[in-house]
């Protein structure tokens, strides 16, 4: 398939999700007033326009599509580097842990943010969620490399995977103790962090998580090239004058903005950076130049859609996200490793 | 010219090499030999610049190693590794094309073609679409070649070097010469090669000069005639051989002994042990 093909496909898809996330809910919107209000912005100007319809678009639904659309796209992002840096297909930040650290030190802020860490609270205000998260997740991916490094032969995918599964429940663990200990009752629950939502998402929200997002989505795809040499070990990446140790800094530092400021809005998003890059890489070959952005365009469109099925399956309840992209993701790791196994990928 | 001198390296307490010295000049190619161990990899990476310069000194051109930043060391020189594994697909002819990184890529087209010239050099062009993990491993070696060629042809540097890491053993003698001919072509380009190579056939074939390690030192350095002697084999290798002339060419042939190992120190024996035992 080509990638302008490709590209076409997916924005196809990405258009009909925004315009189908948007229609649908309790509060029905016909197509039409789904167009008048597109083409305005403000509730006031429209007498055509019943305003808690132009409410539930602009402030409830806006925000919340908006959201999916850029966890989506930064979580694939960051599967996909991830994968390339570790040069093996199986990684993934919250396979390897690093989505549960962001969860735990978001979750410590909550909890003890005026207790014990009330220090940090008041250095970084509005902001101390979000950068904890940021911390949680570059710990955990700093651990996961040094941990990769120490066996022989590099990033194994059995030490990497069983590393993340350490961390992974030691982390749920903790984060489960502190919503016991929580005596806030707004403390989102447990539920919330462990398997994410969207419900919750305001302009706020994606005020204080946006800017953080963009830089990886901006600084991803110049990875790109770099991650494309990095795939035949940094020895050689050295060899075309390449940096390897700054090439991981980076990497490490964009997948932890990306995925702990995702996390600090919508809790625990599982598998979209797994499944996703391995998609577009059947597709369209592991070509990093096209691989991170349309890895990006992918995990928008799925994030969007896993959305609207979290609200749709079960409503008037709604479905936590986590679930539908777990359902989805869950089934194809296992279909990778029964492939991982027969066909013996090579990893060194 | 890169210039080695007074070269050492130490690594968790170990003295890996031990003051060596020595020249390479643009279009010669040069051979390291040495038994397992005796420090020809390190060599080779801290004289290409992987490993940074711990003592002595090391320049290229007359710039010291230290002042070039990475991308320009790349224009001057690359560096052919033992194996090259690679755990996604890439087509051979895309792997071909990361040799220009250093550069700045083209266009997809024209990487495409440049790449395909390039598997020619090596008589891999036939696998320009091949999945490169689905080669056979004396196919990936080819490909990693024309990949290195890639490299050192897009350059437009006065003076480029290249280093082989002992790349022929997964291939068989047939092709192990192919790569050693296209090795000693890129001389005639004023391109210098440092090549480590196990076998010393090849050694007396293809290079203008030997360096001979051992324990980290430079036990001998010098033209194949003079260094390859089974004096030598013995204190490298600890290896008999015989020196023998080749019927049509003028460099040197050792052949193991019948009886090839020089007797390792026996064991003094205690009787205290038996009794014990």
């Amino acid at each position: 398939m080509t990638t302008q093909l490709f590209t076409a496909l997916i924005g196809l898809l990405l258009a009909v999700a925004l315009m189908t996330a948007l229609a649908f809910g309790p509060v029905p919107v016909s197509l039409r007033e789904l167009g008048i209000w597109s083409m305005h912005w403000s509730p006031m100007t429209l007498p055509e326009l019943p305003r808690h319809v132009a409410i539930v678009l602009g402030d409830i639904r806006l925000p919340r599509v908006l959201m999916g659309l850029m966890i989506g796209a930064s979580l694939a992002m960051a599967g996909a580097a991830i994968q390339g840096l570790f040069r093996n297909p199986l990684a993934d930040p919250g396979l390897i842990g690093v989505s549960s650290g962001a969860a735990l030190a978001a979750l410590a802020v909550i909890v003890l943010g005026n207790s014990i860490l009330a220090g940090f609270m008041a250095t970084f205000g509005f902001l101390a969620l979000p950068f904890a998260a940021f911390l949680g997740a570059l710990l955990v991916t700093w651990v996961i490399y040094s941990i990769a490094k120490l066996t022989p032969g590099g990033s194994q995918v059995t030490t990497l995977i069983l590393a993340g599964v350490a961390i992974t429940a030691f982390s749920g663990a903790v984060s489960g103790l502190l919503t016991y200990l929580a005596d806030d009752a707004e403390l989102r629950s447990f539920t919330f962090w462990s398997m994410g939502s969207l419900a919750s998402v305001t302009w706020r929200d994606l005020a204080i998580a946006a800017p953080w997002m963009s830089i990886s989505l901006i600084g991803f795809p110049l990875m790109a090239g770099a991650l494309n040499v990095m795939l035949m070990g940094e020895s050689v990446a050295d060899h075309l004058g390449i940096d390897p140790d700054r090439i991981r800094r980076r990497v490490f530092v964009l997948t932890a903005l990306a995925v702990g400021a995702g996390v600090s809005v919508a809790g625990m998003i599982g598998f979209v950076g797994l499944v996703v890059p391995h998609l577009v890489r059947l597709a369209l070959g592991p070509d990093h130049r096209a691989l991170i952005p349309l890895s990006g365009l992918v995990g928008a469109a799925l994030l969007v859609w896993a959305d609207i099925l979290a609200r749709l399956l079960v409503a008037p309840a709604e479905l936590p996200i986590g679930i539908i992209t777990a359902l989805l993701g869950g089934p194809f790791f296992l279909y990778l490793l029964m492939r991982q196994t027969t066909e013996g990928i090579q990893h060194d | 010219m890169i210039n080695v001198a007074q070269l050492s390296l130490s690594k968790g307490g170990r003295r890996l090499l031990d003051s060596i010295s020595f020249q390479l000049s643009p279009g010669e190619v040069v051979a390291v030999i040495g038994a397992n161990g005796a420090g020809k990899s390190s060599l080779l990476k801290v004289v290409s610049g992987e490993w940074s310069l711990q003592e002595g000194e090391l320049s290229y051109d007359g710039e010291p190693v230290q002042d070039i930043c990475k991308q320009d060391l790349a224009k001057r020189r690359a560096v052919m590794p033992q194996a090259s594994p690679m755990s996604f697909p890439f087509k051979a002819w895309e792997v071909v094309a990361l040799g220009r990184t250093p550069f700045g890529l083209n266009r997809p087209a024209r990487e495409r073609k440049t790449a395909v010239e390039r598997l020619e050099l090596t008589g891999t062009a036939h696998l320009a679409e091949r999945n490169y993990t689905a080669l056979s491993g004396g196919e990936k070696q080819r490909v990693q070649l024309a990949r290195v060629l890639n490299q050192l042809l897009s350059s437009q540097a006065k003076h480029r070097y290249l280093f082989l890491d002992e790349c022929t053993a997964s291939l068989d003698p047939s092709h192990q010469h192919q790569v050693f001919q296209r090795v000693r072509a890129l001389t005639s380009e004023g391109i210098g090669v440092l090549a480590i190579v196990h076998d010393i056939h090849l050694a007396a074939q293809y290079a203008d000069r030997v360096l001979i390690l051992k324990d980290g030192a430079l036990l001998d350095a010098g033209s194949v005639r003079d260094c390859l002697t089974p004096q030598a084999m013995v204190e490298a290798f600890a290896l008999h051989t015989h020196r023998l002339s080749h019927p049509e060419a003028e460099w040197p042939l050792l052949v193991a002994r019948k009886n090839p190992l020089v007797a390792p120190q026996p064991v003094p024996f205690k009787s205290a042990d038996v009794a014990a035992g």
